[in-house]
């Protein structure tokens, strides 16, 4: 029981990692009809962004505030140099360009950084709380809930109660009737991109810690689960990203602690599948059409 | 041939006639490879050790380049799951190899197996489009090399097993035997691809690809097809994992990263979809740009540079061959990139 | 004539190398309700989308209020007083049918008047006050002809392209319409660009009509006149 106790919340604090990660595929799908395979590698470009930042100052505050303004930097540099002029009529052409992308990162990054994995510290420890000698939750779980909560928060408030929220929604419904109500659909595609990314930066920033390390490759796997809780919540549902995220999470947990942590990865491949064939719109699609 | 062609837009054809046609169509790739074979034979007689080797490896990937063009090209669907399929293929032949120690038993076995897993993830793809198929191959890409870390008994997990091969026949040198062995892997792969290309399945293919209510009306399968293109470009993935197991003596998790799957679909992209001759130019950039970035990176003397500037080369390249000129994607990806239009 | 608040003269626009709309001139004076009329793939819908900058003209002018608008990006076409609302409504059915009307007026400065605005077009169609919140998705076809109107009204245009309004609607619903435009009209001087499939209903209110034929202008007259040329009626207009 008690390692249930500590594997679920274990699970959930994956899992709300892989949430935020899946909601900045869902934010670049809705507004450009691309899943960005890309934001794996440009996440990793960001922690080391902050890693260089936070090795120089010693300030772990100052390198993840440069970390979210990489990741908005470099959103809005893909989406206007590369992505804008994709031939945005096939969805095909936007996920080879960004493998390109992933490419070109992960090389600079090395070319930069080398191929080593570096150790990343956390700014609180990881070590669970006992309750009645059960062990919970860490101070850095707490900090993961919180982090991820602030940003599930803030995108809401975003995108239903600001204008700005109103047009990004509209540009990515219907472009060319928003473009004649006004609406610069170029400009709501860059900072869609850019939050996005900084979403993906914050994820990056908040699992690499826990995983093996900082290293070019090092968001791969984790791209994986975020695209499956992205598919298994419905590419186009946020809150299904973060439901799907907590799903995934629990599974990898759970399937690390009873079977084996080499599993996990399978385990979620399995989901991917499973979802995939059995409800490929997603758990939480809605039915009706999209109409542009 | 040309004169047949003309004839047969015209007149009410003869069977005489349409027979010729259809032996003609078939003559042809039969002509190239023979001449291909004989190519081959040359250069590995006049090339240096270091080259051919080089050679032996292009023939190596061209049976996963023209595989997976036939898959993506003619097919319309898109795997970034092909690296694996080709590890797959190389553990197959190393733990057949080092069991019963001869190579046609273990080219089988490779070929076998590969055919099952290209039968199983080709199921699954079968039912999907556009990025949900590239999402799945590519996890299958990524989590595919961790079976090694699990099952470690047999795949001795990140250090990999290594192959225990015969020395060659005779006194023939081991890079000249490579690359006959590669070569008529290849050459082969590409023979019996240009073959089913041009008969019914490969019109089954084009058919499902441009349009698959058309098709489905036409009485095609489409479950059916999509499953066998995704089977006949496994085998050719499996059949370069094999040959690459051969080429290294050995095999390891590390040898088939996610890069690999990347590389062999910018490979095809660059090649120009759905042509088997592109497939060889596909082929000869993932030999020739690595050994092209490498000697930049020892001029530099900079070790960090080695690896990752091939990474950076051929990322930039494909982007903008995609940007610029989807003419690497020639005329087929056009109507590529209708069908993935559809599924949107 | 100096006076027109729209003048077009000698537009050629198409897509891709074919041109679709061959050296088209028309004038809308303020407040003046002009149809556009014609046969399916006369160019009515083009017509409009190159004026607002959906397509772009290959030749011509299009002068509006005294600035020319071949030069006017899409985005900026509200601001300077113009309001397309698309065949098939243009509705953004995710969104609600008080989002809906809010995007109309989100680019104005004076955003207390947007409200004010906002809250005259729920007067106008009480329909709409019942249905805030619902989804755009959920309207009838009338509903949502009612909110790509209303949406339009919000941001004060002077001049509206109206593309098929008609389209699927009963026949009362048309007429209730129809009948708003020529009010409106009356009450703040609005000038209507209306494309119609419908002639009769669309000469019912209209002041001028412009025939198009493959793309050519045929037959520009008072809207009276055409009702009454009965060759024209039967050669371009079916009825």
């Amino acid at each position: 029981m008690s390692q249930f106790i500590y594997l679920t919340f274990d699970g959930l604090s994956r899992g709300a990692v892989y949430a935020a990660f899946a909601l900045s595929l869902v934010l670049i799908w809705r507004a450009a009809r691309i899943v960005n395979f890309a934001q794996g590698a440009m996440a990793v470009a960001a922690v080391y962004a902050a890693y260089s930042i936070t090795s120089a100052t010693g300030s772990y505050w100052l390198g993840f505030g440069v970390a979210l303004l990489a990741g908005l930097v470099l959103g809005v540099t893909v989406e206007r140099v590369v992505m804008r002029f994709v031939d945005h009529s096939s969805p095909l052409n936007g996920v080879v360009v960004a493998l390109g992308l992933v490419l070109v990162i992960q090389g600079v990054l090395g070319i930069i950084y080398g191929n080593e994995f570096r150790p990343v510290e956390t700014p609180f420890s990881r070590d669970a709380f006992e309750v009645g000698g059960v062990a919970m939750l860490s101070r850095y779980d707490l900090f993961v809930f919180a982090a991820v909560g602030a940003v599930v928060l803030v995108l809401t408030l975003l995108f239903t109660r600001t204008a700005i929220g109103l047009r990004m929604r509209a540009a990515a419904f219907a472009p060319d009737v928003s473009r004649l109500l006004g609406v610069s659909v170029g400009g709501m595609l860059t900072l869609g991109w850019a939050l996005a990314a900084a979403v993906g930066s914050l994820a990056g920033m908040l699992v690499v810690p826990t995983e093996l390390g900082l290293h070019p490759t090092a968001m791969d796997v984790v791209f994986v689960s975020a695209f499956t809780a992205a598919v298994v919540g419905g590419l186009d549902s946020p809150i299904g990203a973060v439901t799907g995220g907590l799903v995934v999470g629990l599974l990898l947990s759970y399937v690390s602690g009873y079977v084996e942590p080499t599993v996990a990865p399978m385990a979620v491949l399995l989901l991917l599948v499973v979802v995939l064939l059995g409800k490929p719109g997603g758990l939480f699609s809605s039915s009706r059409a999209r109409v542009a | 041939m040309t004169d047949m062609k003309t004839k047969v837009g015209t007149d009410p054809v003869p069977a005489s006639v349409s027979q010729k046609t259809r032996s003609g169509r078939r003559l042809a790739p039969v002509l190239i490879v023979v001449a291909g074979a004989i190519l081959i034979l040359i250069l590995s007689y006049t090339l240096p050790p270091f080259r051919n080797y080089q050679l032996a490896t292009v023939g190596a990937y061209l049976c996963v380049t023209a595989g997976l063009t036939v898959l993506t090209g003619l097919n319309g669907q898109l795997s970034l799951g092909h690296g694996a399929l080709m590890a797959t293929g190389a553990y197959a032949f190393t733990l057949a190899q080092n069991k019963w120690l001869s190579m046609p038993v273990s080219f089988v076995t490779a070929i076998v197996v590969t055919t099952l897993a290209g039968a199983v993830i080709g199921l699954a793809a079968a039912r999907l489009r556009g990025p949900y198929l590239a999402g799945l191959t590519l996890a299958v890409a990524i989590v595919v090399p961790s079976v090694t870390s699990t099952f470690d008994g047999t795949f001795n997990s990140d250090q990999g097993l290594s192959v225990m091969l015969d020395p060659p026949p005779g006194t023939i040198p081991m890079e000249r035997w490579q690359v006959w062995v590669c070569w008529a892997g290849a050459l082969l792969t590409v023979l019996t691809l240009a073959l089913l290309v041009r008969g019914r399945f490969g019109r089954q293919l084009r058919a499902v690809r441009d349009d698959e209510t058309a098709a489905k009306l036409a009485g095609i399968n489409i479950a059916r097809t999509q499953v066998l293109a995704f089977v006949v470009s496994a085998v050719g993935a499996g059949l370069s994992g094999a040959l690459f197991a051969v080429l290294a003596q050995s095999v390891s998790p590390g040898a088939f990263p996610l890069t690999l799957s990347l590389f062999l679909v910018m490979a095809i992209v660059i090649g120009g979809l759905g042509s088997l001759f592109g497939a060889l130019w596909g082929a000869v950039l993932l030999v020739a740009l690595p050994t092209f970035a490498q000697s930049i990176a020892e001029q530099t003397g900079s070790h960090r540079l080695e690896g990752n500037l091939a990474l950076v080369v051929f990322g930039v390249v494909l982007i903008v061959v995609m940007l610029a000129a989807p003419g690497g994607i020639a005329s087929t990806g056009n109507t590529l990139i209708r069908r993935f239009r559809r599924t949107r | 004539m100096s006076s027109a608040l729209l003048r077009v003269e000698g537009l050629t626009a198409g897509y891709g190398a074919a041109p679709v709309l061959h050296d088209v001139n028309l004038t809308v004076q303020p407040g003046e309700i002009v149809a556009v009329l014609g046969a399916n793939g006369a160019g009515k819908t083009t017509l409009l989308r190159t004026l607002s900058g959906l397509v772009r003209s290959t030749g011509g002018q299009v002068v509006f209020d005294g600035a020319d608008l071949r030069t006017t990006k899409v985005e900026q076409m509200v601001r300077r007083g113009i309001a397309h609302v698309p065949e098939g409504r243009g509705v953004v059915t995710e969104l609600t049918v008080d989002e809906n009307l809010r995007l109309g007026g989100l680019w104005r400065r004076d955003q207390a008047d947007a409200r004010r605005a906002l809250d005259e077009v729920y007067e106008l169609f009480p329909a709409l006050a019942q249905r805030r919140a619902f989804a755009g998705h959920q309207l009838s076809g009338g509903e949502r002809q009612m909110l790509a109107l209303g949406r339009a009204l919000v941001g004060r245009p002077r001049l509206l392209l109206l593309d098929e309004p008609s389209l699927g609607l009963a026949p009362k619903i048309t007429a209730q319409i129809m009948a708003l435009l020529r009010d409106l009209r009356e009450r703040t001087g609005l000038a209507v660009l209306l494309v119609e499939q419908n002639v009769r209903s669309a000469l019912s209110v209209a002041d001028e009509g412009v025939v198009l034929a493959l793309g050519r202008v045929v037959t520009r007259n008072r809207a009276a006149a055409l009702r009454d040329d009965a060759d024209l009626r039967h050669a371009y207009l079916g009825f």
